[in-house]
């Protein structure tokens, strides 16, 4: 029968069957961070628990780190976290990419630059964006603290069988349109709880078209879309990002480990749970107004008004949101100003969004009254980017370049965007709060943000882009 | 975990849907290395302002549901960020219970392995119960083992929840050591992976 790539790896997973029970699942790689792992590994010291198989574990630093003066963490607590993450790295026998080491960076973006990351497997996380790695043709997802102690202790889950989605993006792309317009335009047209209960495959000419690069940034917010997990059947653009890198097969064995990859694609004619479709030429640059990620629209629109949602709680909603983004509706997105621009986090901080933002600002000046910084997404991500002289583009304009980590994603660290400021952000979530208490983000491409640094405001980028050509 | 059955408590009605993990706990909270203490912080910027004072009319500050032990929100609560300190800090405040009528499926299991109770009740059922918590500060009992939420005024409302995390939750069982006994399952699926 045909079967699907989200069926077929977690058929080869199931460790163990019982009707009435979830599967017990097999965990092929297991990331973690300082943030969501010391109650698991305290948890493993008080039950007097090992951990299974640690070299299925990788560790780094991300959440937390400092992007500038890494030797003096100011907060006490941080610090702790961060001392804490070693300390059981050390005393299990788990690699670590600590903040020294050159492997380094945000734990969704070295996974797949190591190789770590590969078709077929089953990864988890204790950070919801793990969804990441289904780029690859992965299963993978974020899980909490108990079930990180779980995955150490057992190397396996308890996990019921979701239901699958095709989420297909039809026809091309049209002229300065990126992967992280297709994700976005994807929640809005469908809502923020379009997937939950499902893995969602990506399909579609406008999947295939793009980089591997890319395909992240689209599965990264599959948890946007409220999706157990994302993913993209393998294929040889997969393959030919994968050859040489440090954790996968060399030489001959990569050849076998390239065609068992190949064949997980789902077959033709496979079925799934729900399938919708968008078409890509309907997509244009995105800018989020409100306070979830669903809440975008295309640059040429404008804010929303109450009348257009049909039920109450929409329109109250909406209402909320525009209090605490401080919008009115109907305005312009255009008409925007903005004091903050953010280029980085799991979702938009690979080398190729750098290239597309540095070709933007390239001999331009950031305006002045916008604060703009660019926090490469891994320490290779800033090596490559400063080999290709993007930092020193950036600086130029104006642009802080910083130290790789999660940074003003979250704001966990000192990146912090003061209350009832403006923030263009190529990040993943637009929450209240998310960025620092009272501060509001607007998610958009790496370009868009580039563009907005220039103008003070929202632009739509295919205008300066234009005239690059 | 505590194991949990029955819930006999006042509603906190939270008038809101979409209520994400960033909301229940804030990352500036995130740092700390136990599993306790969470409580303090939880919807940390709805309940004070940037002044540090009270928002009088955040639920949550309402005299009448100062000692509730049963949340009940809008859909797909607890969406966004997969930290399990969300589930801690609510259970440290003093709720064992949260309905809504759809969770985030990461909020959701985390909920399974701390002994905290999501129960899923339709659209129109979690309106009533929000509406009348909202005006008369009503309770319910919350019966796990019947699957029940009934109001004082007699009002059954009946939940569906999978066996397998029942079972968990009334006997506050450890997952874990339910899994080690499936160490020979595991070793064997392991050595079948190495041939």
């Amino acid at each position: 029968m045909a079967k699907n790539i989200i069926e077929k790896i977690w058929d080869q997973h199931i460790v163990y069957e019982e009707k009435g029970k979830p599967d017990l699942l097999y965990i092929d790689l297991h990331l973690l961070h300082e943030v969501t792992s010391p109650q698991a590994f305290e948890g493993l010291r008080l039950a007097k628990r090992k951990v299974r198989r640690p070299d299925l574990c990788f560790a780094t630093m991300d959440h937390n780190v400092p992007t500038r003066n890494r030797d003096a963490i100011k907060d006490p607590i941080a610090k702790k976290q961060i001392d804490t993450l070693q300390t059981n790295c050390d005393e299990f026998g788990i690699p670590l990419a600590n903040m020294d080491h050159p492997d380094q960076g945000i734990v969704h973006i070295i996974g797949p630059e190591l190789g770590l990351t590969q078709p077929g497997k089953t990864i988890v996380c204790g950070d919801s964006h793990t969804s990441t790695h289904g780029a690859f043709g992965a299963i993978s997802f974020g899980i909490g603290t108990s079930e990180v102690e779980h995955v150490l202790s057992t190397q396996t889950l308890w996990q019921a069988k979701p239901k699958t989605m095709e989420v297909r993006i039809t026809g091309q792309l049209g002229f300065g349109v990126t992967a992280k317009d297709i994700i976005l335009a994807i929640i809005a047209k469908f809502g923020i709880d379009m997937g939950t209960g499902h893995i969602i495959e990506f399909t579609g000419e406008a999947i295939r078209n793009l980089t591997m690069e890319e395909r992240m940034t689209v599965c990264n917010m599959s948890i946007e879309a409220g999706a157990k997990a994302g993913l993209i059947s393998p294929d040889e653009t997969t393959v030919a990002y994968l050859k040489g890198r440090k954790y996968v097969p060399q030489d001959c064995a990569f050849e076998e480990a390239a065609a068992k990859w190949l064949a997980l694609a789902t077959d033709e004619g496979a079925n799934y749970d729900t399938v919708v479709e968008i078409a890509a030429n309907e997509i244009e640059p995105f800018v989020t107004w409100g306070t979830n990620p669903s809440m975008g629209s295309g640059i040429s629109s404008h804010v929303p008004y109450a009348a257009d949602f049909d039920s109450e709680s929409d329109k109250e909603a909406l209402k909320k949101a525009l209090v605490y983004m401080g919008l009115q509706e109907g305005a312009p997105l255009t008409s925007i100003d903005i004091q903050h621009v953010f280029i980085g986090s799991c979702t938009n901080a690979r080398l190729s969004d750098l290239r597309a933002a540095s070709k933007v600002i390239a001999g331009k000046k950031v305006h002045p009254s916008v604060t703009a910084i660019v926090v490469p997404g891994s320490r290779t991500v800033k090596q490559q980017a400063e080999q290709e002289g993007l930092d020193a583009i950036f600086l130029a304009a104006g642009f802080e370049w910083r130290e790789s980590g999660c940074s003003m994603c979250l704001a966990m660290n000192d990146d912090v965007v003061p209350a009832g400021e403006r923030c263009a952000s190529t990040s993943n979530r637009n929450f209240e709060g998310r960025q620092g208490a009272g501060a509001r983000t607007h998610l958009m491409s790496p370009a868009m943000a580039a563009a907005s640094a220039i103008a003070g405001r929202f632009v739509d980028v295919r205008e300066m882009q234009a005239t690059l050509v | 975990m505590e194991p949990i059955n029955k819930v006999v408590s006042v509603i906190t009605p939270l008038d809101r849907k979409n209520v994400d993990t960033d909301q229940i706990i804030s990352k500036e909270f995130l740092k700390r290395i136990e599993r306790t203490g969470f409580g303090q912080y939880l919807f940390y910027h709805w309940r004070v302002d940037a002044d540090g004072n009270e928002v009088k009319d955040f639920v949550l500050n309402d005299e009448r549901f100062k000692d509730s032990k049963i949340l009940v929100a809008h859909e797909n609560f607890g969406c966004g960020s997969s930290r399990e300190h969300a589930p801690w800090s609510i259970l440290d405040y003093g709720f064992n219970v949260v309905i809504a009528p759809s969770f985030a499926d990461i909020f959701y299991n985390n909920c399974m392995k701390n002994g905290l109770l999501p129960i899923k009740l339709n659209v129109s059922e979690v309106e009533e119960l929000l509406a009348n918590g909202l005006q008369h500060a009503s309770a319910v009992e919350v019966n796990l083992e019947e699957q029940t939420v009934i109001g004082l005024d007699g009002k059954r409302y009946s939940f569906t929840i999978d066996p397998y995390y029942k079972e968990m939750l009334l006997n506050g069982w450890d997952e874990i050591a339910l899994t080690i006994q499936y160490e020979a399952h595991i070793a064997s699926y392991e050595e079948l992976q190495r041939a």
